[in-house]
């Protein structure tokens, strides 16, 4: 290959490169803020607080990796799972999650969230920078939103870390205390999420 | 001097020797604060559930009477606690050998109090100084290689770890000129119970703050000990590293397994 040749093959990558950054970048903010949006636009309507719950799991359905959060949290416990357990868990979780989620959220009344910057750290992950304006009674808070971009077409939220504190991990380190109490069995932690889903 | 050989004496034994008991595996490294061993786990449990009474029946009425104060007292309360902790924040800025940030929060220090009237007002932000980011014993130990030891937690102070409970014996040997000053009598015009009277404001208003967001975490909990216990070693694993990029303390390495596109 001459050095012509390898020359233009090198900018040929480095367009397609940047380019591919960019639209991760520029996407993975416009798609947080508007999933915010649409958030607070559920939040903020005339809804009944089921109608409410409703639309936010909807939302978090659509917009968040909720396998991809059961599975970060289950940590290395996830190797040792069979794959009738597995099931077991991908059921449980989601539920739990969605509940989690949207229980969570359904207490905050339009919620005012600015989107101010991200950062690209590789080519299936961005995080995105916002704050959510202080009120009266509590103070300005930042949150980041890690987004899984590996498909650009299909971007996901998969950890909120709210003033540098993730919540994937934190829950991570739940669920790890849970199965590390109950002699390492996972049916301790299936149990207790099936229990919370149907609180 | 004998305060300073007391605290350059804890320093060196923490930093040799806490992990003497343990399996060497206490350390907070900077990627994984998981690594903190919860070694006396069953004490710790009762005492969080000793302080968990405590709160709903004193910190947290008495926080939420806090916050129907007007806003304006809430946060001259707030702006003058912060200064008072300029107080411990500046030698550990100096212990890290972050010269720079020391002088910059002695000029806030020296502005708040004096203009600020005690500090009420933060005068200092609205001319434009840097934003304050609190430094303590503890996280000076942590910048120094000292590892975290047990996780452990303290009846009514709650969670801490073995070197940031050590870091709070500091302040009261010496380490806070506010302590210095007021419970240690060397000032005419203060007592101890100026100094008492700070730090449970300084308790209600960290409760008052977070008083949605722990009902919160603790309404949506399987293991609400547990939760305390991650946010709080992240946060000192955060504070201790001083940084803001979020992805500086991440363990990125379980995310990179998990494929679900």
């Amino acid at each position: 290959m001459s050095i012509k040749n390898i020359f233009s093959l090198l900018t040929f990558l480095i367009i397609i490169f940047s380019n591919v950054t960019k639209v991760h970048s520029i996407e993975a903010d416009v798609f947080i803020q508007s999933t915010v949006n649409r958030a607070a636009q559920t939040l903020g309507g005339n809804l009944t607080k089921e109608e409410r719950v409703e639309k936010l799991k909807d939302i978090a359905r659509e917009t968040v990796d909720i396998e991809g959060i059961g599975f970060y949290s289950l940590g290395s416990n996830r190797k040792n799972l069979t794959d009738d357990q597995l099931n077991e868990y991908k059921k449980v979780f989601s539920e739990y999650f969605l509940k989690s989620f949207s229980s969570r959220l359904a207490e905050y009344s339009n919620p005012e969230i600015e989107v101010n910057s991200k950062k690209v750290i590789n080519e299936n992950y961005t995080i995105v920078s916002s704050t959510l304006a202080g009120t009266d009674s509590r103070p300005e808070v930042k949150i980041e939103w890690r987004v899984y971009t590996k498909n650009p077409e299909n971007l996901l939220i998969r950890d909120l870390i709210i003033e540098g504190l993730s919540l994937a991990r934190t829950q991570k380190e739940e669920f790890s205390s849970i199965i590390n109490s109950n002699d390492g069995k996972i049916e301790a932690l299936l149990k207790n999420l099936s229990d919370f889903a149907g609180k | 001097m004998k305060k300073l050989l007391i605290t350059s004496f804890v320093a060196i034994m923490l930093a040799s020797n806490v992990n003497a008991g343990t399996d060497g595996e206490n350390d907070i490294s900077n990627k994984n604060p998981g690594k903190v061993k919860d070694c006396f786990e069953s004490i710790n449990r009762a005492t969080f559930k000793f302080n968990h009474v405590l709160d709903n029946v004193i910190f947290e009425p008495v926080a939420k009477g806090y916050r129907k104060l007007p806003s304006p007292v809430r946060t001259g309360t707030s702006n003058v606690l912060t200064n008072l902790s300029s107080l411990i924040t500046i030698p550990n800025n100096v212990l890290q050998g972050d010269f720079k940030t020391a002088g910059i929060n002695t000029g806030r220090f020296a502005v708040n109090t004096t203009v600020g009237i005690l500090g009420i007002f933060d005068v200092a932000e609205k001319i434009g100084f840097s934003e304050y980011v609190k430094e303590d014993y503890g996280q000076t130990f942590g910048k120094w290689g000292v590892g975290a030891g047990c996780y452990v937690v303290l009846p009514v102070l709650g969670p801490s770890t073995v070197r940031d409970t050590f870091g709070s014996f500091v302040n009261v040997i010496g380490g806070d000129p506010w302590y210095n000053a007021s419970a240690n009598g060397n000032n005419h015009y203060l007592s101890d119970s100026d100094y008492v009277i700070t730090k449970v404001l300084g308790g209600v208003d960290f409760r008052a703050k977070n008083l949605e967001s722990l009902d919160n975490l603790e309404k949506n909990s399987m293991d609400f000990y547990a939760s305390i216990r991650s946010l709080y070693l992240q946060d000192r694993q955060q504070k201790i590293s001083n940084s803001k990029a979020v992805t500086d303390t991440q363990d990125d390495g379980d995310w990179e397994e998990i494929e679900t596109q």
